[in-house]
């Protein structure tokens, strides 16, 4: 594999050498998934068990008169038919930090429809019976009344006056005063910084253009699954694939009306989730039909259910303009981003509105969101949430506004990259490098200066994502024999148990082979937050070093006794307690200690919960060459390369592993995924034959390199690194195909007959 | 619960009879690869399987009169991996490789391919541009079609209740023989043909083309045998003129959908270019082996 490290600083905090952090020693989850060991949420079972199904809306839009189960109730086999009468109401209210903001009365509406259903799949009722045959016999048997509405698929369309409305009653939150009319616009936001009208006026050169997107999927190859079992106390327990089995018990417990304590949910391997993951959708349902049947049940959604009725992210509308001066500073920028909700509110268009114009020193700026619903399934987190759409629109307009002036896009970006204490739109200044480093990490790439060839073209963006830090719980313990098992709240979807490994190792001066990481369940840990927002080696790795840092003082506590000095005679190096001057005592080495432990107190072992602030934001510049077929539009991708700052890399491989599947997954986006609807709101391309989520033989081997510049607020340096690769990765397409071909593609996907379509037409300016 | 029954006859007699019994509620089940699908979709509720692998005159590849024959229910694998032929109609043995991934083409069949009469399936244009002739047995005794003469539109054929297609004899070939077979996707593998075109032609000892015959899939409701195409190439040495005008007689003929596929336009248009292309590279493999 073709990896280059850079290290713009030098080498990250203070004197001492790192051993086993920066290297990709074998992922302990690798062999159990490459054997079929690994257990998904597919794969559980109990004794007794049901098995569950659920009744999918085959309307786009439409009122539900009433449901009738008795015939389904009355098969035999059928245990238990559960509707939205089986959940307690919620209260209408915002609740959480504005970005994530969470509502249960929509949360339970789309696990289970109540008034109406809102997108064809909407699930409206739930059967478990002895087989999935029965079960599924039984869902035809349940008679729906619906009153069909008209509905709305487009973010524009749904936005005019006259729409139809999927809440009669929603108003726009966000405007002063609020508007007197119902819409389908949930929120407008909006940020700015500086005076928008007089940084135009000094552009010398203005350039504005509209972009669409299309609404994508995640495309985790696990299908939801979940195993649910109730005790007669009314305790349950939940085995689920989940980016965070803490949410999913939180999220149940409020919708099943139970205390958080009452349900126990132990974390399943995951087959992926990007995001979308980190919502419930059939965890309530089977939940509730092992209360209502008393047996355990089992659901699995297939893949036509996972593309009907769980989140895709946004589709978007957008407007962008950029003024810049002759010199390549840029003076303006205006954003307009209106995004599909789906069918409920809570599209990442905040996020959209703060990362576009990231990672640019720019003067005056307004940035404007609309959250808009449609008949949709509600849209889910995807990597970076928001980021890559605005970025497919601002990133396109920097090289348009580059080329206008005549200046190396590169070039022109690094002129303008933010960097610590440029103030962002959104009110604080970036505390961090990293944006700048990674475009002279391109601009050096060979990749940059290599020739191109006939109807090929080359173009680069850039990117933002925030990152995160929060709540996380770990706990160390050390094992008789010196081994040590380390233990987390989080999820393990990018090689957490790994990383966490290596930090611990590296901690505690012992070999990566000694440390056995795990994911522990809800009942077994500390409250962990979802894995998400790249923010688990960063705030799930901060609580292990803590945990394993007290380990370290009770360890030298124990060689204290041992050799009957005071404690603070004894340090820790290089993986034994030593004591300081005399070389009187040989070291003690974690193994020695760990031997003595009944002797000098008994178990060892530590546990640390965190609220991790200081983390720092992922910057990644990248670059994407491309050969145009212009007889039949098809576009290859023939060369990309991802220059990201991840802080410092703890498992290279796995780090370039994020990146390499950040670059793929946003190619798909760029190139061929896009969900296809009839004109009554049925989506006809459920499945991956037409959905076309990049095969290998699309892709050339994604090149990687890694920018490190520590933030020094983690033990090692370490910044998320999950989610900015995918950022600028359409507007990166995008702008080698103009590169390519002298045409602006301004809608997603660039599928062939798109492009075909633009060659046909005069090039543009 | 409906019922479902499963036969697996070792002669072609055993099998008419099983499907002749079964009143149309039988399924003929070779590689399976789509009737699966389609029955765990619900789209077909078959009452019986007839499973016809066992049935040796359908899985077997045999050199016959110079030609070849090879049963309907032969895997592809089997197919694509048959050096001889593959030298021989390497078009046909392209298209057989894009049905699918290995894995599935382990599975499929060709003659499956033809009688699940998909407008899109790969190998049947290339089949169609070889002059491929099918043989066929059911209740009334043995006939043969040619196979363009066998798909009729989306899932359906020509064939009679009970009729099962055997094998298919790909004929004898003159020297300067080539074929070819494109189709557009937008992805490289994994995907259904958008527009598929198949060539195949003869050149004579100058270099002019004496026969050629061009086949054109997912543009109709099945696919298409194009003479006005082939028509285009005869008596020319395949020059651009001659490619220019195969490729607009290809586009002509096509009377596509609209659909989540492709556009009308785009298949047209994309139509002409892929036959032009096909026809570039079945004359390569002609002038090979002149």
């Amino acid at each position: 594999m073709d990896t280059k490290v850079i290290k713009p600083e030098a080498e990250g905090r203070g004197d001492r050498t790192l051993k086993i952090v920066g290297t990709s020693p074998v992922r302990p989850d690798g062999v159990p998934k490459v054997t079929g060991l690994a257990r998904y949420g597919a794969d559980y079972a109990l004794p007794g068990m049901l098995w569950g199904a659920i009744l999918r809306s085959p309307h786009a839009h439409a009122r539900i008169r009433s449901i009738d189960s008795s015939k389904a109730s009355a098969l035999p086999g059928v245990k238990a038919v559960i509707t939205s009468a089986d959940f307690p109401e919620q209260k209408y209210e915002f609740v959480g930090p504005e970005r994530v903001a969470i509502n249960f009365w929509h949360m339970t509406r789309n696990v289970m429809a109540r008034e109406k259903v809102l997108y064809e799949g909407h699930a409206l009722a739930a059967v478990a019976a002895t087989s999935k045959i029965i079960a599924e016999a039984a869902l035809r048997l349940i008679e729906v009344d619906y009153e069909v509405l008209p509905h709305v698929i487009d973010v524009d369309e749904a936005m005019q006056p006259g729409a139809p409305l999927l809440f009669e009653d929603m108003i726009t939150r966000g405007i002063d005063p609020p508007p007197n009319e119902a819409s389908n616009i949930a929120k407008r936001i909006e940020f700015s910084i500086g005076d928008l009208d007089a940084g135009f006026a000094a552009a010398d050169e203005i350039v504005e253009m509209n972009f669409k997107t299309a609404p994508v999927h995640q495309g985790y190859i696990e299908p939801h699954a979940c195993l649910a079992r109730f005790d007669n106390k009314g305790q349950g327990e939940i085995w689920a694939a989940s980016q965070g089995h803490f949410v999913v018990r939180a999220f149940t417990a409020r919708l099943l009306d139970m205390n958080i304590g009452d349900v126990l949910v132990h974390p399943a391997e995951i087959g992926g989730g990007f995001g979308g993951k980190t919502v419930i959708y059939v965890e309530p349902l089977a939940a509730a039909l092992s209360r209502k049947s008393g047996h355990p049940v089992k659901i699995m959604m297939s893949r036509e259910d996972v593309f009907k009725a769980t989140g895709p992210t946004s589709g978007a509308s957008m407007t962008v303009r950029i003024g810049v001066k002759r010199d390549g500073k840029l003076v303006a920028a205006d954003g307009v981003f209106k995004f599909q909700a789906g069918a409920f509110p809570g599209s990442p268009v905040m996020n959209a509105t703060m990362c576009g114009f990231a990672p640019y020193n720019i003067p005056n700026v307004r940035s404007v969101g609309y959250d808009v619903v449609c008949n949709r399934p509600k849209s889910a987190a995807y990597r970076a949430p928001g980021s890559p759409i605005s970025a497919y629109a601002v990133e396109s307009v920097m090289d348009a506004v580059a080329a206008k002036i005549g200046m190396d896009p590169l070039q022109f970006r690094l002129v303008n990259a933010c960097r610590t204490g440029t103030p962002t739109v959104w009110g604080p200044k970036h505390a961090h490098d990293g944006c700048a480093e990674t475009l002279k990490a391109l601009l050096a790439h060979p990749a940059y200066a290599a020739p191109l060839g006939r109807n090929q073209g080359r173009g680069v963006a850039s990117g933002f994502w925030f990152n995160n830090g929060g709540e996380s719980s770990a706990t160390v313990h050390v094992n008789e024999d010196g081994t040590v098992v380390v233990a987390t709240g989080s999820m393990d979807i990018g090689g957490s148990r790994a990383s966490m490994a290596i930090m611990a190792a590296e901690t505690l001066g012992i070999e990566y082979e000694d440390v056995r990481a795990i994911v522990a369940d809800t009942a077994s840990i500390g409250y962990t937050h979802v894995t998400g927002g790249s923010r688990v080696t960063y705030a799930t790795g901060i609580a292990v070093v803590e945990a394993c840092r007290k380990v370290i003082t009770e360890l030298c506590a124990r060689a204290a006794m041992i050799w009957s000095v005071e404690k603070d005679q004894v340090s820790w190096e290089d993986g034994s307690a030593r004591r300081a001057g005399a070389g009187k005592h040989e070291p003690l080495s974690l193994k020695a200690i760990a031997a003595k432990r009944a002797l000098t107190g008994g178990p060892i072992g530590a546990e640390a919960s965190v609220n991790a602030g200081g983390a720092a934001p992922g910057f990644a510049s990248e670059l994407c060459d491309v050969e145009v077929d212009t007889e039949t539009g098809s576009v290859k991708i023939l060369r990309f390369v991802v220059a990201q700052d991840v802080g410092r890399a703890i498992h290279r491989s796995y780090v370039e592993g994020q990146m390499e599947g950040g670059a793929v997954q946003g190619i798909g986006w760029a190139l061929n995924e896009a969900y296809v609807y009839d004109d009554a709101g049925h989506l006809l391309n459920a499945g991956f034959l037409d959905y076309r989520i990049p095969v290998a033989s699309d892709l050339p081997m994604i090149e990687t390199v890694l920018v490190e510049v520590p933030n020094p607020n983690h033990p090692f340096g370490a910044k998320g690194a999950g989610e900015v690769n995918i950022v600028p990765v359409m507007a990166a397409v995008a702008n080698a195909i103009n590169n390519a071909i002298g045409r602006r593609m301004t809608e997603l996907p660039m599928s062939p007959p798109k492009v075909l379509a633009a060659i046909h037409t005069a090039p543009g300016k | 619960m409906s019922e479902i029954l499963y036969e697996a006859p070792k002669t072609l007699e055993a099998a008419v009879a099983l499907l002749a019994g079964a009143g149309g509620q039988a399924r003929v089940l070779a590689g399976g690869t789509d009737l699966l699908i389609q029955m765990r979709a619900g789209r077909v509720v078959p009452g019986l399987l007839v499973d016809i692998k066992g049935i040796v005159e359908m899985t077997t590849i045999v050199a016959e009169n110079g030609g070849f024959r090879f049963g309907a229910a032969a895997s592809c694998m089997e197919l694509v991996e048959h050096q001889a032929f593959a030298r021989e109609w390497p078009g046909v043995t392209d298209a057989v490789k894009l049905i699918g991934s290995v894995q599935v083409k382990g599975r499929a069949t060709v003659g499956g391919n033809l009688c699940n009469a998909s407008p899109a399936a790969d190998s049947v244009p290339a089949l169609i541009a070889a002059g491929a002739v099918a043989r066929i047995v059911g209740p009334g005794g043995t006939r043969e079609a040619r196979v363009e003469d066998i798909p009729a539109g989306p899932g359906r054929t020509t064939l009679a209740d009970g009729e099962i297609v055997v094998s298919l004899f790909l004929p004898p070939r003159p020297a300067r023989s080539g074929d070819a077979y494109l189709r557009f996707t937008p992805r490289t593998e994994m995907d259904i043909a958008v527009v598929g075109a198949g060539v195949n032609l003869t050149l004579d000892e100058t270099g002019v083309c004496t026969h050629a015959r061009v086949s054109l899939g997912a543009v109709a409701e099945r696919a298409l045998l194009v003479p006005e195409a082939a028509a285009a190439l005869i008596g020319s040495k395949v020059d651009e003129g001659a490619l220019g005008r195969l490729a607009a007689a290809a586009s002509a003929a096509c009377r596509p959908i609209a659909d989540k596929r492709g556009t009308r336009e785009f298949r047209v248009e994309v139509a002409g270019v892929l036959a032009r292309r096909a026809a570039g590279i079945a004359l390569d493999r002609a002038r090979r082996k002149g």
